[in-house]
């Protein structure tokens, strides 16, 4: 199954793209193994999430933390904390 | 029993008039004595600033906003709530955010307008991007540590 990955502000910008298709590899079951493996994918994933604790993750356009199971995720997406208002 | 309000939530380009939203709340009813509006405006404090560009989630800012004004409605008695925030450049002066909540009383109407910009604060996704007036980008707008604070000044102690 694909995933619908979507980054914003810098997130976006260090990693090049602001959305991609992904075939997710076996074992990788919640945010933070997706997080990691994306770390493991280039120079600018790499730099975008180099503090991953910092990074903020919506699944489905709902809010969650880095445990969150990611199955069935359709759209899942990577932003900085957020600065609107 | 009255029905449950449905909030008014827009995430648009272009500006709002704000004397025109409190106006569509209130007109024709005689049940609210309390609008409070809260207007967030591009700021700039050096002279060095010549725009904020708000960049977006479509589709999870309206459902987000959308999730914290059903709450607002909910801990809160108003008999109206809108909620506009603009994405885009927008030079300082110029409106970024408009809250506007209605009730029959002041209190109700100050506490939610507050708790809506608290929480939309730390959880709208929005990103603002400097530009400056030499040209150049300014880097993204970092998230202050007391914008979550506040937001969670709301919490319930059960929560």
């Amino acid at each position: 199954m694909t995933t619908r990955l979507i980054y914003f502000a810098w997130v976006r910008e260090r990693i090049g793209t602001s959305e991609e298709e992904v075939e997710l590899p076996a074992g990788i079951e919640t945010v933070a193994d997706l997080l990691r493996w994306l770390q493991s994918r280039g120079e600018g994933y790499e730099r975008a999430l180099q503090y991953p604790d910092v990074i903020r993750v919506a699944i489905n356009q709902e809010h969650v933390d880095h445990r969150e199971k990611i199955s069935g995720a359709r759209e899942i997406a990577l932003f900085p904390p957020m600065t609107g208002g | 029993m009255s029905a449950v309000l449905v909030p008014s939530v827009r995430i648009q380009r272009q500006d709002f008039d704000v004397a025109a939203e409190i106006a569509a709340l209130t007109q024709g009813r005689a049940d609210i004595g309390a609008v409070v509006t809260f207007s967030g405006l591009c700021r700039d404090e050096q002279g060095a600033l010549s725009a904020l560009e708000l960049e977006h989630y479509p589709g999870m800012a309206e459902a987000e906003i959308g999730r914290i004004a059903t709450e607002a409605v909910q801990r809160w008695p108003l008999q109206g709530l809108t909620v506009i925030h603009r994405h885009g450049k927008i030079a300082p002066g110029h409106n970024i955010v408009l809250v506007v909540a209605a009730s029959a009383h002041r209190q109700a109407a100050f506490e939610a307008a507050n708790f809506l910009m608290d929480y939309l604060k730390s959880r709208a996704p929005f990103w603002k991007k400097e530009h400056r007036t030499d040209g150049s980008e300014g880097g993204w707008v970092e998230a202050k540590e007391a914008d979550a604070l506040a937001a969670g000044r709301w919490k319930s102690p059960s929560e």
